[in-house]
C-alpha cells in the first residue's frame, strides 16, 4: 500500500536585533550566563514590557518577503506555563490576531516547482536555557530571555523530507536576505517543529499528526521526517492507531520519542497581555518597509539569468545565499565575465568553503580579488591551472593575486620565440610522439603541451603551445 | 505644631522658619512609635533612613525645591523602592528586595519626599479590609475595633492617624477610595495611564492604577503632580501635556453639571450614608452646581466582570512566584512539580489562592468563551454607559461604599459579602475613568463617610474642583482622628 506523508512545519528564527523585545538588553550569543540581564527580561514583580520596534519591523519585512497579508491591527497576548527557563511563567506571544497572515513561498525542487502556504508569522520572545549540571544540579541561564522570535507556520503543503528541507533552506534564505535574521542555526538561532501524518495515497482526509519539536538543522529535519513517517507507516500497517502527541528528536540515536501526549497537552490560557497596547500599522509604515527590502533571492535569480546568461542551475546555486550573492555580484563587478565568476564560486571556492565549513564572508580574500584573478586569466597573464594555484594561496594568506603571481613569478609565459624555441626541443626529443601525431593521433599533442607545461612548471600559455606545435609540424 | 498635617501647611511653617525638616520627619516618626500600637500601619517603618533625608532636606533647604520636598510619606508595599524589601503583605515575597525604583518611588525621590515606611495592605492588594494581609491587620484610626477599609488600608490608616503626611496607594477596583472613605481621608484614583504602573508589582494590569492619599484635596492635587506623566517603560501610559492640578483648586463652581446616578442609591446602601450624601447635594445646591438624573444601567454586572478580568489577569501576573528566582521557596519538596505546588500552597493566602482558581478557570479552554469574553463585552458596555451619563454632566456624585467601616471578622468568613463594599468604586476602573473619595460627614458612631466624585477620561480637573469646593465649604476634612 502507498502512503503519502503530509507534513507542515512551524519555524523559530531569532531576529537579528541589537536589543531583547521588551528590554534594552543585548541579544549577542555566548555571553557569560546571565549577563545580559535586566529586571524587565527576569521578570522581576512589577516590572513591564515595552515592545521593541525594530521586532515589529522585522516581522513585517518577513511577511512581504513570503506574500503574507500584514495585519493592520494585531495585537501581544501571554501564553501562561510554568517552567523555570520562563522567569513570568508566561511567554508573550501573539494568539489569534498575528501580525502577517496567509502568505506563500515557491520551492523548486528540479523536476517540478511546488507553493507552500504560510499560515502566519508571530512575534514572540525566547525562553532561558536551562543548564544541567551533574554537580550543582539545573541552573538557568536568562541571558536568552526576552531574546525576540518569529514563528512562521505553514499549511501541511509538503509531501516528503526533500520538499521540507527545500522549504526550510527557502526560509533561511529569505531571512537572511532581508536581514531579519542571521539564522545561524548552530547557535539556535533557526529551528524547526514539524508536523506531520501520513495517510494512504488519494485519501481524503489527513492521519492524525504527531508533532517533532526543536530540530536545529536540515540534516535532522530530514531525518527526523524520514523516522518519523515509517514509523507512522509501520504503526498503521500493523494496525495500530496513531496518537496525537508531542515527540522529541534524538539526532544522536536518530530516533524520535514520545514527550507528551494530547491529553497531557497545556492548556495555555492565551489571552491579551494588558501591559502591552495592539500594534497598529500604517499603509504608509508598511509601504515604507517594503521599499527598503532588500533585492530577495528570486528577483536576483531572474536577474542573472536575463542579464548576464546564467543557467538556471547556476543562477539558483548563487543566490541561494545572500552571501554568496553579493561576492558572487562583486566578482562579476571587478571583472565583467559572469560566467567565470560563477565558475570559480561554485567550483573551486564552494570545494575549499564545504571543506572547512566556512562560509564565503569568513574567507581571507575580497571578492575583488578574485575578480582580478579572472582577469589576469582572461589577458592571458596566467593559466588556469595556475590560477588554482594562486587562488590556494589566496585562500591561505589572503593576498591580492597580482602580487602572489610576481612573487612567484607565476605569470604565463606568452613569448612566442621563447615557446617557439621551447616547444622545437620538446618535439626534437620526442620523435615517436610528432609521428603518431602527423599519423593523426591526435592525443599526442597532449604528451607534447605536457613535456612543455613541465618544463615551465605550468607558466606557457597552453593555446600558444598547443598552436606551435601544430606550426611547426611540418619541420619535422 | 499639633495641627499641621498637610502638605501645604507644612511649606508655609518651612518657608516661615518655624520648623525644620528634621523636625518634621521626627515629629512623624514620633507620632508613628505613639499610635503605630494600635493603628498597625505599616509593615516596615525607615527611622534611620528618613531622618538621614530629613537632614539633607534641610541642608539643601534654600535651594529651590518642589512642595513635596522634604515632606514625610507612606509608599504601599506593593510599589517597588530600590534596596527596600516589597513583599505586597505576603508570604511569598517575603526577602525580595527589588533593585530598582518604581517610577512613581523614584520622582518622589528626585522631588524630596520622604518615605517613612512601606505600609501595610490586602496580600497582593486583593482584599476590602486589611485582613488579608500575611503580615498583620491595621486597624481604623476612629475605631480600632473596625477595619480601616482596603486593599490601601496601611495608606489610608496611617495618614488619618497623622503618622505621614501623605501616602500612595494602587487602585485595581476600589482600593485607594474604599480606605479613604473608611478612614476620613481624601483619596483619588487616577485615569487608567495617567500615572505609570512601573514599578507596582501587578494585580490586574488593566485596572490596576496608583493614586494619592491625603489629608485634603489641595494636597491631593499636589502629589498628583508629581506623579502624573507619561513614562516610556510603561507603554500603557499615555502621552499627553503635562497639567498642573492645583490651578483647579477653585471654590466656584457655579454652574457645574453634577449627575446622580439612580442606581447607586438604592438597595444595599445604608441610610446614614445615604443621609449624608443627600446632605452633601444640598452643599452642591447651595454653591450653584445643577443637578442631573443618569443611570448607569450595565453598573449591576459590574462586580462580575470585574472578578473575571481581574482573577484572570492575576492568575497570569501571580504565576511569577514560583519558589525559583526569589521570594519564598518551600522547603520540601521532591521535583519541580511539587516545587511549585508546595511553595505557592505555602505562600499565598487563601483570598490569592480563590483569585488564582478563579482566574485560571475563566480563561480555561472552554470556558474563556462564556466568562472572559463575556466579561470584556460587559466591560464594554459599562464604558458605554459612562460616555452615555457624561453627556449631561462634568462629574458624577455617588456614595464610596454602601456602608461605613466595619468591624474586624464582620465580613471575613464572607468573600461575597466583602466583594460588595466595592459595588460602588468597581464600574470606575472597569471603565478606566477617574474618581475621589473625600469626606462628606459622619455616621452616628462617628464613623467618616466618604463621597465618591467620578469623571470622564482625564477629567481629574473636574473631579478636583467639585472635590475642593465641597470640601471648602464643609469642615469634615479638619476632623481627626482621636487615639
Amino acid at each position: 500500500m502507498d502512503y503519502e506523508i503530509v507534513i507542515g512545519l512551524e519555524i523559530h528564527s531569532e531576529l537579528d536585533t541589537k536589543t531583547k523585545i521588551f528590554c534594552g538588553c543585548s541579544t549577542a550569543f555566548g555571553a557569560e550566563e546571565n549577563t545580559q540581564t535586566c529586571p524587565v527580561c527576569l521578570g522581576l514583580p512589577g516590572v513591564l514590557p515595552v515592545l521593541n520596534k525594530k521586532v515589529v519591523e522585522y516581522a513585517v519585512k518577513a511577511g512581504i518577503a513570503t506574500d503574507c497579508k500584514i495585519a493592520r491591527y494585531s495585537k501581544m497576548d501571554r501564553k501562561n506555563y510554568f517552567y523555570p527557563d520562563l522567569p513570568k511563567a508566561y511567554q508573550i506571544s501573539q494568539f489569534d490576531l498575528p501580525i502577517c497572515e496567509a502568505g506563500s513561498v515557491e520551492i523548486d525542487l528540479g523536476e517540478y516547482k511546488k507553493t507552500i502556504g504560510i499560515t502566519r508569522i508571530h512575534i514572540e520572545e525566547d525562553a532561558g536555557k536551562l543548564i544541567h549540571d551533574a554537580g550543582s544540579g539545573t541552573l538557568a541561564d536568562n541571558n536568552r530571555c526576552g531574546v525576540p522570535l518569529i514563528e512562521i507556520v505553514t499549511e501541511p503543503d509538503m509531501r516528503s523530507a526533500e520538499e521540507a528541507r527545500t522549504f526550510a533552506e527557502k526560509i533561511k534564505s529569505i531571512l537572511e536576505y532581508t536581514e531579519v535574521s542571521d539564522c545561524k542555526m548552530q547557535e539556535g538561532s533557526l529551528r524547526f517543529d514539524v508536523n506531520l501524518s501520513v495517510m494512504k495515497k488519494g485519501a481524503k482526509e489527513f492521519g492524525t499528526r504527531t508533532e517533532m519539536k526543536n530540530l536545529n538543522s536540515f540534516r535532522a529535519l530530514e531525518r527526523a521526517i524520514e523516522y518519523e513517517s515509517k514509523r507512522q507507516i509501520f504503526e498503521i500497517e500493523r494496525g495500530n492507531r496513531i496518537i496525537q502527541e508531542t515527540r522529541k528528536w534524538d539526532d544522536d540515536k536518530a530516533e524520535s520519542f514520545s514527550l507528551r501526549s494530547k491529553e497531557e497537552a497545556h492548556d495555555y490560557r492565551y489571552f491579551p497581555d494588558p501591559d502591552l497596547v495592539p500594534v497598529v500599522l500604517t499603509e504608509d509604515y508598511i509601504d515604507n518597509v517594503k521599499r527598503h527590502l532588500p533585492k530577495l533571492p528570486w528577483v536576483r535569480k531572474a536577474e542573472y539569468m536575463e542579464k548576464w546568461n546564467l543557467s538556471e542551475y547556476d543562477a539558483n546555486v548563487l543566490t541561494a545565499s545572500k552571501d554568496i550573492a553579493e561576492f558572487f555580484e562583486k566578482t562579476v563587478e571587478a571583472c565583467n565575465d559572469a560566467k567565470s565568476a560563477a565558475n570559480w564560486i561554485m567550483g573551486e571556492i564552494s570545494a575549499v568553503l564545504n571543506e572547512k565549513s566556512l562560509g564565503i564572508n569568513e574567507v581571507a580574500f575580497a571578492p575583488e580579488d578574485l575578480g582580478e584573478l579572472i582577469n589576469l586569466i582572461n589577458k592571458n597573464t596566467i593559466s588556469g591551472n595556475i590560477a588554482k594555484k594562486v587562488l590556494k594561496e589566496m585562500f591561505e594568506t589572503g593576498k591580492a593575486p597580482m602580487s602572489i603571481v610576481e612573487e612567484k613569478n607565476l605569470a604565463q609565459m606568452n613569448d612566442v620565440s621563447e615557446l617557439k624555441n621551447m616547444v622545437l626541443d620538446v618535439m626534437k626529443a620526442n620523435p615517436q610522439s610528432v609521428e603518431d601525431l602527423k599519423g593523426g593521433k591526435e592525443k599526442a599533442i597532449g604528451f607534447l603541451v605536457g613535456q612543455i607545461m613541465k618544463q615551465t612548471k605550468g607558466k606557457a600559455n597552453p593555446g600558444m603551445v598547443n598552436k606551435l606545435i601544430k606550426e611547426n609540424l611540418e619541420k619535422f | 505644631m499639633d495641627r499641621i498635617s498637610t502638605i501645604h501647611e507644612i511649606n508655609e511653617l518651612i518657608e516661615n522658619s518655624e520648623i525644620t525638616y528634621e523636625e518634621v520627619t521626627k515629629k512623624y516618626l514620633d507620632r508613628i512609635d505613639q499610635v503605630e500600637g494600635k493603628v498597625d500601619s505599616f509593615v516596615k517603618v525607615m527611622q534611620e533612613e528618613a531622618l538621614e533625608s530629613a537632614r539633607k532636606a534641610d541642608a539643601q533647604r534654600e535651594k529651590p525645591h518642589s512642595m513635596i520636598f522634604g515632606i514625610p510619606y507612606g509608599l504601599k508595599d506593593n510599589i517597588c523602592s530600590e534596596g527596600v524589601e516589597t513583599t505586597c503583605a505576603s508570604k511569598i515575597l517575603k526577602g525580595f528586595i527589588p533593585p530598582y525604583d518604581a517610577t512613581v518611588s523614584s520622582k518622589l525621590k528626585k522631588s524630596g519626599a520622604i518615605v517613612l515606611g512601606k505600609t501595610n495592605m490586602d496580600e497582593f492588594a486583593m482584599g476590602s479590609s486589611n485582613e488579608n494581609s500575611s503580615v498583620k491587620k491595621t486597624y481604623n484610626p476612629w475605631d480600632i475595633t473596625r477595619v480601616p477599609g482596603g486593599s490601601s488600608g496601611g495608606s489610608a490608616a496611617c495618614v488619618a492617624a497623622d503618622q505621614v503626611v501623605f501616602s500612595l496607594g494602587s487602585d485595581t477596583g476600589g482600593s485607594i477610595r474604599q480606605p479613604a472613605s473608611f478612614c476620613g481621608v481624601v483619596g483619588l484614583k487616577p485615569t487608567y495611564g495617567l500615572v505609570s504602573r512601573y514599578g507596582l508589582v501587578a494585580f490586574a494590569s488593566s485596572l490596576d492604577q496608583i493614586g494619592p492619599i491625603t489629608k485634603d484635596v489641595r494636597d491631593c492635587a499636589i502629589v498628583l503632580n508629581h506623579i502624573a506623566g507619561h513614562d516610556e517603560k510603561d507603554s500603557t501610559s499615555v502621552k499627553k501635556e503635562k497639567e498642573d492640578y492645583t490651578t483647579y483648586l477653585s471654590p466656584k463652581i457655579k454652574g457645574m453639571k453634577i449627575g446622580i446616578v439612580k442606581e447607586y442609591f438604592g438597595e444595599g446602601l445604608n441610610p446614614e450614608v445615604k443621609e449624608r450624601l443627600m446632605e452633601a447635594i444640598e452643599v452642591y445646591k447651595q454653591l450653584g452646581a445643577e443637578f442631573v438624573d443618569v443611570s448607569l444601567p450595565n453598573s449591576k454586572y459590574a462586580l462580575s466582570a470585574y472578578y473575571i478580568i481581574s482573577s484572570a489577569e492575576a492568575s497570569s501576573n501571580l504565576a511569577r512566584y514560583d519558589g525559583i528566582r526569589y521570594g519564598f521557596r518551600a522547603e520540601k519538596f521532591d521535583d519541580l512539580l511539587d516545587l511549585y505546588k508546595k511553595t505557592r500552597s505555602q505562600g499565598f493566602g487563601d483570598e490569592v489562592k480563590r483569585r488564582i482558581m478563579l482566574g485560571t478557570y475563566a480563561l480555561s479552554s472552554g470556558y474563556y468563551d462564556a466568562y472572559y469574553k463575556k466579561a470584556l463585552q460587559v466591560r464594554t458596555l459599562i464604558k458605554e454607559d459612562f460616555d452615555n451619563a457624561f453627556k449631561s454632566c462634568d462629574v458624577l456624585l455617588s456614595p464610596t461604599c454602601p456602608t461605613t467601616a466595619f468591624k474586624i471578622g464582620e465580613k471575613s468568613e464572607d468573600p461575597l459579602e466583602m466583594y460588595l463594599s466595592d459595588i460602588y468604586t468597581v464600574p470606575v476602573n472597569i471603565a478606566g475613568i477617574p474618581a475621589i473619595s473625600v469626606p462628606c460627614g459622619f455616621d452616628d458612631t462617628g464613623l467618616p463617610v466618604g463621597m465618591q466624585l467620578t469623571g470622564k477620561a482625564f477629567g481629574e480637573k473636574d473631579i478636583i474642583k467639585a472635590a475642593y469646593a465641597f470640601e471648602q465649604a464643609t469642615d469634615f476634612h479638619h476632623k481627626r482622628a482621636e487615639l
